[in-house]
């Protein structure tokens, strides 16, 4: 047997499904760029209409995953770190908004925010506050699709992390609120961020809850993805531009960002 | 000299019991020593908060910190409690400087101060120069130096080491146990080092307890334990044959053995003496040993220049013999051959 | 009452798979001339209608089977020129059938089917209070209209500028069913929608108003080029543009085409 070094080999069994993989997932890429009307891109992308929508979809994500984060996070701490009777339960719940259709979740929302819900008619009463239709109600739609990819990742994060440090520091005199904020977020920032990152991407994309629970009002409520959704019903090649720069935006921030983190630790 | 910590710890862990009285005084260093499994870290955890008690109690510097019967607890991050972990647990996203600082600044000192009181804890560990590396950047002596600053920076009135050096390499070990012996010195609180490691306890501590199976089997200083071990698992630590049985003046009956020895004694009593006073004969030997018996060789293992052989018979001993007695005598598992120990060799004392 | 709408939102995702079912039949053993298969993409406002035809449309032809895609009409053409297997095409306005025809998916010229009109739908006992247009401008009244790029938001478009009315309405709609839901659920205080929507959904009553002869809409039905079963095709357009077929469908609040 020889002892050098060999390069080290991929597994056919495993490159194989990986490359398929990889070519389900691009593959549909490669047909929006195929079919986009190039030579009307430039003048497309300045429309109004499609700067604004574009906009506001970066700005409710963006406040979205905020909330998501400000909410979920001591969430998915909760269901790491406290036994209490119910948490297989509650963990379950968690994930509901994953596999409820956005559609019915947008529904959900109405039933409890809406103007005859059962918290949206006291907002209305007492406040004279409304959700629905408003940008506020933007956000609210697409945290609730979205935040299930937060806690699902920062409660993975905190199994993860060893709690002995939790421990050390409360031997130094941490309670457990300074010990969540100095020491165990601090251990679980890359889980945190990479939670944040689905969420935002997912609140990105969010459709059917938005347009159910916020409407569709250009400036107010319709993010690209429904600006998307109506371009498809008169103009395809709209609707592929409108996919393109909603897609390039993305992936342009989520690269930039991933180059911070990486840079920084 | 009144003891700083009282403490009769009880506990409960997976179905095991752990039930031991400490007592440390101020500047006192004990070592709780004992196998794997024997509750040791148990009842370190225990005295940290980290553990519950389930009755006993635990005294600190005159305040009652743990009381299940008067329902008294104390949360870990109100303990006056240091606390050294097995590794470390050095906070990987702060500096060594930081790391210390963290418990100063959560026991109220601003964030100047803290940072002040840091450093001059690095420095006293000599690590001054290495306050801003993170805990990944230091060599595992230089962090359990820095761990043992942490815990330390908070004056604890009882600082608790878990197996501080048995994360370290055997050349750091030696450097790092001299320095730690220097540090624990200077510690005018009361300490607990908990070890499976006797070379440890004995350099460390003035004072060993000693557990098995949740319960103390013996405590006492070094001398006395190292001279007059009460167990097998003592005996073993400190190297000396043990064995228990019935004395009447010179003579312990042990078993179906009865071994005269220079010390006097009566009733149920120890006999202990080291394997290099066992002598080995291919034959019955005459003349002046008067402890002679047949045995049968189990086993034969290197133990520094010479050799230590496992024997079995009336009594199970270890008996350490030349290589070239060993050569002369053919020594494999199985061979019958005659132990001889001398009277004054043994160590007879009360059970 | 949600269900029925969610599960008409949805449609638009299913809309591959049904389109598939249809097209695996066609190799079915024939029986007389129209028998087999028939695939009919339909606009969702003729959805309880079409759904009762096809049923009687099975009971009197034997052997055959119609299977239904309903959905918005636009959607629904834009999947027929990306290829999508069907038989019948019946739009909800003629532009979408347009984008059908101009891209030679059909065969021959677009019938009219049916006509519909658009109504103000209220909550049953209109405690808004609307009365017209006009009414819809008012403040504090929460009007849901269809986005203007499907044929009841061009519709509604054409209907309020005629009207001379400033609206500015809390949500545009991705189809009528988006609108009817708001509307059920008590978001907003009237929806313009067509006639037979209102007909269709409990709990609601229509208003109607003079400029909506404005934005009368036509329905054509045509049967496609890629039809699997072109005498199927044909004999349910003929059913269904039969004397007992426009029955089911004026019942349902669509008028009959002028002349027909």
């Amino acid at each position: 047997m020889s002892r050098t070094v060999r390069r080290q080999r991929v597994p056919i069994a495993l490159l194989v499904p990986a490359g398929l993989g990889l070519t389900f997932l691009v593959l549909p890429l490669a047909g929006l760029l195929l079919r986009a009307p190039w030579t009307t891109l430039p003048r497309r992308l300045t429309e109004p209409g499609v700067l604004t929508a574009l906009r506001l979809s970066l700005e409710t994500a963006t406040v979205a995953t905020l909330l998501c984060v400000v909410l979920g996070v001591p969430l998915a701490w909760l269901l790491a770190r406290v036994e209490f009777p119910g948490r297989r339960l509650v963990r379950a719940l968690v994930t509901v908004p994953l596999v409820l259709p956005p559609v019915v979740g947008g529904v959900a929302l109405l039933l409890v925010f809406g103007r005859r819900g059962l918290i949206g008619s006291w907002l209305d009463e007492t406040f004279g506050v409304t959700l629905p239709f408003t940008t506020a109600g933007v956000v609210l739609a697409e945290a609730f699709v979205a935040m299930p990819f937060l806690v699902i990742a920062v409660e993975g994060a905190l199994r993860g992390a060893d709690p002995r440090y939790e421990e050390a520091a409360a031997t130094l005199g941490a309670g457990r609120f300074t010990t969540f904020t100095r020491v165990t977020l601090p251990l679980v920032a890359p889980g945190v961020a990479a939670g944040a990152v689905l969420c935002w991407a997912r609140a990105l994309g969010e459709f059917g809850a938005t347009i159910t629970f916020a409407g569709n009002y250009p400036g107010r409520t319709q993010t690209m993805p429904l600006a998307v959704y109506l371009a498809l019903e008169t103009d395809l090649q709209a609707a592929i531009v409108l996919s393109l720069i909603l897609l390039t935006v993305s992936v342009v921030i989520l690269a930039a960002l991933r180059d911070r983190w990486v840079g920084s630790t | 000299m009144t003891a700083l910590l009282d403490a009769h710890l009880v506990a409960e862990r997976d179905g095991f019991t752990l039930d031991v009285r400490l007592r440390i005084a101020a500047g006192e260093v004990v070592a709780l020593l004992g196998p794997n499994g024997a509750g040791k870290t148990t009842a370190l955890r225990v005295l940290a908060g980290l553990h519950p008690l389930a009755a006993g109690h635990l005294t600190l510097d005159g305040a009652d910190l743990d009381r299940p019967d008067r329902r008294v607890w104390t949360p870990p991050e109100r303990r006056p409690v240091g606390v050294v972990f097995q590794d470390y647990l050095l906070f990987p996203h702060l500096s060594a400087l930081d790391n210390v600082a963290f418990g100063p600044r959560r026991r109220g000192a601003d964030k100047r101060a803290a940072r002040a009181r840091a450093k001059e804890w690095l420095d006293r560990v000599g690590l001054g120069d290495q306050a801003r590396r993170r805990p990944r950047q230091l060599s595992g002596g230089q962090a359990q130096r820095v761990a043992l600053a942490r815990a330390l920076a908070v004056d604890p009135a009882l600082l608790l080491l878990d197996e501080p050096l048995a994360a370290l390499d055997a050349r750091t070990r030696l450097d790092t146990r001299a320095e730690l012996q220097r540090h624990l010195g200077a510690h005018p609180g009361a300490t607990l080092l908990v070890t499976h490691d006797p070379l440890d306890a004995l350099v460390l501590a003035d004072r060993l307890v000693i557990v098995e199976h949740g319960r103390v089997v013996q405590e006492g200083d070094a001398a006395t334990v190292t001279a007059r071990p009460r167990t097998d698992y003592v005996a073993r630590l400190v190297g000396l044959n043990l064995h228990r049985g019935r004395a009447d003046g010179h003579a312990v009956t042990v078993g179906e053995l009865t071994l005269t020895t220079a010390d006097t004694v009566h009733g149920e009593a120890f006999v202990a003496y080291p394997p290099a006073a066992v002598a080995l004969h291919p034959s019955r030997p005459e003349g002046s040993p008067r402890n002679v018996w047949a045995a049968t060789v189990t086993g034969v293992q290197r133990h520094g220049d010479n050799l230590r052989v496992q024997l079995t018979g009336p009594v199970e001993v270890a008996a350490d013999v030349t290589p070239a007695a060993a050569a002369h005598l053919g020594l494999i598992p199985g061979r019958p051959v005659w132990a001889a120990v001398k009277a004054a060799e043994t160590r007879a004392y009360p059970a | 009452m949600t269900v029925r709408w969610i599960r008409a939102a949805l449609a638009a995702a299913l809309v591959g798979a049904l389109g598939l079912t249809g097209c695996g039949g066609a190799d079915e053993p024939a029986g007389p001339d129209v028998a087999g298969p028939v695939t009919v993409f339909a606009a969702a406002s003729l959805t309880e209608s079409f759904t009762r035809l096809g049923k009687e449309y099975e009971a009197a032809h034997p052997g055959s089977s119609v299977t239904f895609n309903f959905g918005g009409s636009s959607g629904l053409a834009t999947q027929i020129t990306q290829g999508a297997p069907a038989d019948v095409f019946a739009a909800a306005s003629p532009a979408t059938m347009k984008t059908v025809t101009d891209a030679g998916d059909a065969t021959g010229e677009p019938a009219v089917l049916v006509r519909n009109q658009l109504v103000v739908a209220v909550p049953r006992g209109n405690p808004a209070r609307v009365g017209g247009l006009a009414d819809l401008a008012r403040p504090g009244v929460k009007v849901a209209l269809c986005a203007e790029q499907v044929p009841c938001g061009a519709a509604a478009r054409t209907a309020v500028d005629a009207a001379g009315v400033r609206l500015t309405p809390a949500t545009l709609e991705q189809d009528v069913k988006g609108a009817l839901a708001k509307l059920r659920l008590g978001e907003v205080d009237a929806a313009l929608v067509y006639r037979t929507d209102v007909r269709a959904a409990p709990g609601l009553d229509a208003v109607e108003f003079p400029e909506s002869a404005r934005a009368v809409n036509d329905y054509p039905i045509v049967v496609l080029r890629a039809a699997g079963n072109p005498a199927g095709a044909r004999a349910f357009v003929d059913f269904v543009r039969s004397d007992a077929g426009l029955a089911v469908l004026t019942a349902a609040g669509f008028q009959a085409p002028p002349g027909g």
